[in-house]
């Protein structure tokens, strides 16, 4: 045990803290009692009732310190807490995904005239934003907070301010989904968050990047692992990205409606560029930097080429914010930032597999894991899901393909097969790796069950990217078919009819996904409970570490 | 300002500057003095730690 | 000699430095010159600021999510402007904060929807999508007939959008809710005063109920004005000024 306790790290923390949650607390009952809008009142009352909670902890913590509590090395708390809210999240936001895939292929059954609330409108925001910022965002939180006191081999700096950060986060994730359904929304594409909600987001992210920081600040190595760099580089430009794309005027500080700062086609750009780039910093820079650390543990061989991760790393980082405007093909957007858009988006393809092959060749010589191991498995698979992505994202940016991709669901297989099969696999592996690790058992409850999970959702990953690629196809085909009188061959409507098939093969294709990450919610609850079979747990391990925790 | 200006701007100095980072990036990676400091990176993960019993 | 090196890995400030700068780089080329390039928005005759009521059924069409199916962006390709009509200019979205060009199209283009429907059309499409489009996946908003439209804060929407250079003029903001209730009311006193206001504009009722100011009012009054402004006889799409 180390007893490198640091009264200083905390010191004032709890009282700056509490500060934070009474001025939040006064500040929503004032934003309460002023308000003529309803949705407004709940925010303003949900987000009270969170201060006043997390205010009743703070205290409590401070009057009755718990007496067993040693200063363990690391603070693994904090991402125990991570891997059981990613795990939550990621089911509910798959859950809203079968659901609105299922409006589209049984509107008559999933839409209800009494509850405009459950309306595609309104749960398409929910869907992307569980999925992307409260699955993705809680495992991207957990796994840094992980990887850089490992790597850093010092404890989590700033106290508890970290515990700050999670909740900050969990708050932001309650007020943004609760909001798309009373119909608050800034109505542009995942940056649908409202503006109080924005700015309280902004303060959690400062304090994340601060924490973060302070921990590389305190290392005991001196250089810093390639893995910290993609974190740093999610969490800083995801703050300038956040930070510029949502400058607006809300219409009274007692009202959940703002108006972007800018407008038209100046708005489409800054938000593409800002939609294009949670993209690559949030789910590809931060879940690459899950790769760099967990594909080598799990492999037990160090990373295939640290100079190529090098390379790639500010390659990719420079390229990828200027791929934003080939959202924007053929719009009004002026011609030159198009094409400029279309140039550099081809040209990521190249750091993009550097990635790859960096994830992959670190296998090199122990390509017989795969077999044994399913969770390593699963984080190379997620590799070369992510080789594919990047591949067929390039040629869907170049004009020609745009033409008839863009608006289709092509666009949709594509994107999920970056988000499941990428995003959602490498996060799968994190989670089963960690769970062991942090609750000190000595394995999985069963490898069987992740072997089902992998294959699994990957048959659910391939019925939907399949179902989507012929569907998006057949559409852009479908709006553009002549006859041989000259005539537009196919009414709007006879194209969404068309969907119909596909749609329900995508929405079985999302129910496997979703079973699959049932199973693996199943197993690592098991896992923490320490359920594994006796006759493989070490004898003399699981009890005494528990105690120790 | 217009068009032909900015691009004009962007084509000559624009393009001497990103290729002069890109080779800083290259050059910074491929620098022979730093191969043991890279070498002994990559093994960041592989470092058994006291407190960690796993791996 | 290159000092720089073990400088630059090992202070992470100087990484976080390195990071912002190459990340802003591209920003700042590809979006600040749409601020500062003159071309950038043609110059038409008849784009002008939205009602108040067609503010708020802009509001609407936000609130509900309407950009996740449906776009406002009809691209210069041969099928999209014999489907839709003539492609969207950058002009017409001028006003638009935020821009609603959308990125999917589940359901059919709007931008220039305007006009193309009767206002009885689009009520019982909007109350029941599929009985009048048998085949639609779209969901009913049958709800919006039954919701007061919220008119006390119509000045506060049209100053904001003011402050963001929206060429509202001052008679337009102060009486803002009189305009908002006028327009769904031809036979009310405040029509010719808004018809003054706004000359382009004809104040009618669009849900069929004057005796009440509703959402489905709102939204459809939005509907029937996206795209019918710009004037294409004036607009020479082919002139030097307009190639971007």
């Amino acid at each position: 045990m180390n007893s490198r306790q640091n009264a200083s790290d905390v010191g004032y923390s709890p009282l700056a803290i509490g500060l934070v949650l009474v001025i939040g607390i006064a500040l929503t009952i004032w934003g309460a009692a002023r308000t003529h809008d309803g949705p407004f009142a709940i925010q303003m009352y949900t987000a009270m009732g969170a201060f006043a909670l997390g205010l009743f902890a703070l205290v409590r913590a401070y009057i009755t310190p718990n007496p067993n509590a040693v200063e363990s090395r690391y603070e693994d708390g904090i991402v125990k807490a991570g891997v059981i809210a990613s795990t939550f999240w990621g089911i509910a936001g798959l859950l809203v995904g079968v659901i609105i895939a299922l409006q589209l292929s049984f509107p008559n059954l999933f839409y209800f005239q009494d509850f405009g609330w459950t309306n595609f409108g309104r749960m398409r925001p929910l869907h992307t934003s569980a999925v992307i910022f409260a699955f993705g965002g809680n495992v991207l939180i957990a796994t840094s907070f992980y990887v850089v006191q490992r790597t850093c081999r010092a404890r989590l700096a700033g106290g508890p301010w970290a515990w700050f950060v999670f909740w900050g986060y969990q708050l932001f994730i309650l007020l943004a989904g609760t909001g798309y359904l009373l119909g608050i929304t800034e109505g542009r594409e995942y940056a649908e968050p409202p503006w109080y909600v924005d700015l309280w987001l902004t303060l959690v992210w400062v304090v994340y990047l601060l924490v973060f920081l302070g921990t590389i600040w305190k290392r005991q190595e001196k250089h810093i692992y390639v893995a910290n760099w993609f974190y740093l580089a999610f969490i800083v430009t995801i703050a300038m990205l956040h930070i510029v794309n949502n400058l607006a005027l809300p219409v009274s500080f007692a009202d959940t409606f703002s108006y972007s700062a800018f407008s038209g086609v100046q708005d489409a750009l800054t938000q593409w560029w800002y939609g294009h780039n949670a993209v690559g910093f949030f789910l590809t820079a931060g879940f690459l930097a899950i790769m760099y650390y967990f594909v080598p543990k799990q492999a037990d061989r160090p990373v295939y080429s640290y100079r190529l991760s090098i390379i790639h790393f500010w390659a990719l980082i420079f390229l990828y914010i200027w791929a934003g405007p080939h959202h924007l093909h053929y719009t009004a957007l002026p011609m030159w930032a198009q094409t400029l858009g279309a140039t550099f988006s081809i040209m990521l393809w190249m750091p993009s597999w550097g990635g790859m092959i960096n994830g992959l060749m670190t296998l090199s010589g122990a390509w017989d894991k795969l077999r044994t191991d399913p969770v390593l498995r699963m984080l190379v698979v997620s590799v070369a899901f992510y080789g594919m992505s990047t591949f067929e994202g390039p040629v869907m940016s170049i004009r020609a393909v745009n033409s008839l991709s863009h608006y289709t669901d092509w666009t949709i297989g594509h994107v999920h097969s970056g988000a499941l099969g990428w995003v959602g696999f490498v996060s799968f592996g994190a989670l089963y790796c960690l769970t062991p690790w942090l609750w000190r058992r000595e394995r999985l409850y069963s490898t069987a069950l992740v072997e089902w999970h992998f294959w699994i959702a990957t048959l659910g990953i391939v019925l939907y990217i399949t179902s989507m690629w012929v569907a998006g196809v057949m559409q852009g085909l479908m709006w553009r078919a002549y006859n041989e009188l000259g005539f537009l061959q196919y009414s709007f409507v006879e194209t969404v009819e068309a969907m119909h098939p596909y749609y329900i093969i995508r929405a079985v294709g999302g129910l496997l996904y979703l079973i699959g990450a049932l199973l693996m919610a199943y197993n690592l609850w098991r896992t923490a409970r320490g359920d594994a079979p006796e006759a493989v747990t070490r004898p003399n391990a699981a009890p005494a570490a528990v105690a120790a925790e | 300002m217009t068009y032909e200006a900015a691009s004009h701007f962007a084509q000559t100095w624009g393009l001497a500057f990103a290729v002069a980072l890109f080779l800083a990036a290259v050059l910074y990676a491929l620098w022979p003095n730093n191969r043991a400091t890279f070498e002994n990176a990559a093994r960041a993960p592989l470092n058994k730690d006291e407190d960690d019993d796993h791996a | 000699m290159w000092n720089f090196h073990k400088w630059f890995e090992r202070h992470s400030l100087i990484l976080v430095v390195g990071i912002l700068l190459v990340v802003s780089i591209g920003g700042l080329v590809q979006i600040t010159p749409l601020f500062f390039i003159e071309s950038t928005i043609e110059e038409v005759k008849g784009v002008r600021p939205y009602t108040p009521l067609e503010l708020k059924g802009r509001q609407i069409y936000v609130r509900e999510g309407c950009y996740t199916c449906h776009s406002q962006m009809i691209r210069p390709l041969r099928d999209e402007v014999e489907r839709y009509g003539h492609y969207s200019l950058a002009a017409e979205s001028m006003y638009d904060h935020p821009f609603q060009w959308g990125s999917k199209r589940t359901g059919p283009d709007l931008a220039r929807v305007g006009g193309r429907y009767s206002d009885e059309w689009h009520r019982a499409h909007l109350v029941d999508p599929r009985s009048t489009v048998p085949e639609s996946v779209m969901p009913p908003y049958a709800f919006l007939e039954a919701k007061d439209l919220r008119t006390d804060d119509i000045g506060n929407h049209l100053r904001t959008n003011a402050m963001l250079k929206v060429p509202y003029a001052k008679d337009q903001i102060e009486n803002a809710e009189a305009d908002l209730r006028a327009q769904a009311d031809p036979n009310s006193d405040g029509a010719g005063a808004f018809e003054e206001r706004y000359p382009t504009v004809k104040a009618r009722d669009y849900d069929g109920n004057t005796a009440r100011l509703t959402e489905m009012d709102a939204l459809i009054a939005y509907l029937q004005m996206l795209g019918a402004g710009v004037d294409f006889s004036t607009y020479q799409a082919d002139a030097p000024e307009n190639q971007r």
